[in-house]
């Protein structure tokens, strides 16, 4: 199965490089401890979801869109697409790599806040870990895209701080999306990090149904269509 | 010949003969590069067909039957050979043995664990030869396979390179090292994206009166500068792309 092999091909890639998988696993679990040690407790109890929401998405973020920036200017992506390996098989191939790490991330980054940092949570832990998850995917899969806008990986860490920050200054970390401006509340509406935010903090609230599944709906969507954009930036065919 | 056919301009057919070496000869920028990526498929081309083995260049069809490898070794540098090769042998769904078969072909077993990026540039060209041999294709397409190697690595590539057109396997083999074109069976030259010559390496030298490859190689492109000049005199143009016009789009 050539999914399953690329898959397996990406993960032997990242064990050979044993500083970015801490990276990956721990870096998100790290920062939310600083964070809860930087504040007193009930400050922390407000930001420690959306802290489970950012990190592994950015996170998964740089390190996607380098990886897969390599894959294309190393030349392995043009001799990938000569093999019978199709767009979707590679893509959901880094997905499911990725998705194994964001798993232990999740599993980490989560019993890392509640049982160390004293975070509380009324929701279910799964929930919540569950979210962080589906964040990281949508990490994997919009660093993907970002990576076909980057020449080299100066430019591809450039995208960081370009597209994560604002996203985070509307996304509601700073202040509840509804007691902003309306047009930047408006505008937030149109970013995926503000549903990120939206659906860890819901999850931790213990909010099901509809108001959960919405924001829930929308990563997944996002992420499936960032995909979708992805292979087209794949092209078979290079001038 | 049917097999081993390769139609690239839409005036020209290619012949490139099976069990037999093919050298794409030409300076640097001359369109080898394009030519092959065309023969592949992985370039796009302004408009014309290219049909490889009777198949538009690049449809699935081909992806088993010929096999291609760019001019950077293209490996994952933090894997190993084995693991390097082997990715590609499920990727193409062949058994693990296959794996085994083309290391040894390109005299790689004693470094199958050794990670790419430990390897000397022509045991890394080899790797990616490796890879381009898997599934026993018909028409293995290498792009500058010797660049930027020494005169000892380069006659081992050779050697291997004579060992697979002798079980059969068709080489298309580019190089801007002329001094190359003498262990090639056939020659196409090339200069400013257009094929000048499609000849043997023997009928070069008789033709040109020249004593070695580098000299008749030159004397040719003379020819054809004056020819060149004689047509745009004429107020004809005598530039074809080898990205083939005047035929439908392909896809």
């Amino acid at each position: 199965m050539r999914l399953l092999a690329t898959a397996g091909r990406v993960l032997s890639q990242l064990r050979r490089d044993p500083r970015t998988v801490a990276m990956m696993a721990l870096l998100p679990m790290l920062l939310v401890g600083l964070f809860a040690w930087v504040m007193p407790a009930r400050q922390f109890n407000a930001i420690g979801p959306m802290l489970i929401a950012l990190f592994p998405f950015i996170v998964m973020f740089i390190v996607t869109s380098i990886a897969t920036l390599r894959e294309r200017t190393s030349g392995t992506l043009e001799r990938l697409l000569t093999t019978p390996l199709q767009k979707a098989e590679l893509l959901f191939g880094y997905e499911l790599a990725f998705g194994l790490v964001a798993v232990l991330q999740a599993v980490l980054v989560v019993t890392f806040s509640v049982y160390v940092c004293g975070l509380t949570i009324d929701g279910n832990l799964w929930v919540v870990g569950g979210m962080a998850v589906l964040n990281a995917l949508m990490g994997t899969a919009l660093g993907l895209l970002a990576s076909a806008f980057a020449r080299t990986e100066f430019q591809a860490v450039q995208f960081m701080p370009v597209f994560v920050f604002p996203q985070m200054a509307l996304g509601g970390v700073f202040m509840p999306r509804d007691q902003m401006p309306d047009v930047l509340s408006a505008v937030s509406d149109w970013l995926p990090l503000s549903y990120s935010i939206e659906a860890v903090q819901r999850a931790t609230d213990g909010i099901t149904g509809w108001d959960l599944t919405r924001p829930l709906l929308i990563l997944v969507g996002v992420t499936l269509l960032a995909l979708l954009l992805g292979s087209l930036t794949l092209p078979r065919r290079t001038p | 010949m049917k097999r081993g056919k390769v139609q690239v301009f839409d005036e020209l057919d290619l012949d490139l003969h099976p069990g037999r070496i093919t050298g794409l000869m030409g300076p640097s920028g001359c369109g080898k590069s394009t030519l092959i990526r065309c023969i592949v498929g992985i370039q796009r081309v302004q408009s014309g067909l290219v049909l490889v083995l009777g198949h538009p260049a690049g449809s699935p069809k081909l992806r088993r039957r010929v096999t291609y490898s760019s001019q950077q070794a293209s490996v994952y540098t933090d894997l190993s050979v084995a693991e390097n090769v082997s990715y590609f042998t499920r990727l193409y769904g062949l058994p693990r043995s296959e794996a085994d078969r083309v290391i040894a072909a390109v005299g790689l077993a004693d470094q199958r664990t050794q990670r790419a990026d430990d390897l000397s540039g022509g045991q890394l060209t080899r790797t990616s030869l490796a890879i381009a041999l898997l599934g026993k294709p018909e028409v293995v397409v290498l792009d500058e396979p010797t660049v930027g190697l020494d005169p000892v690595l380069r006659a081992e590539l050779w050697t291997i390179f004579r060992e697979l057109a002798d079980s059969g396997i068709t080489l298309l083999v580019s190089s801007h090292v002329m001094d190359e074109a003498n262990r090639c069976d056939d020659l196409i030259l090339m200069r400013q994206g257009r094929i000048i010559a499609h000849t043997t390496p023997a009928h070069l030298l008789t033709e040109s009166g020249k004593p070695d490859p580098d000299e008749a190689f030159l004397e040719l492109i003379r020819r054809d500068v004056a020819r060149t000049a004689r047509h745009s005199m004429a107020g004809t143009v005598a530039r074809t792309d080898v990205a083939p016009r005047h035929a439908e789009e392909e896809r």
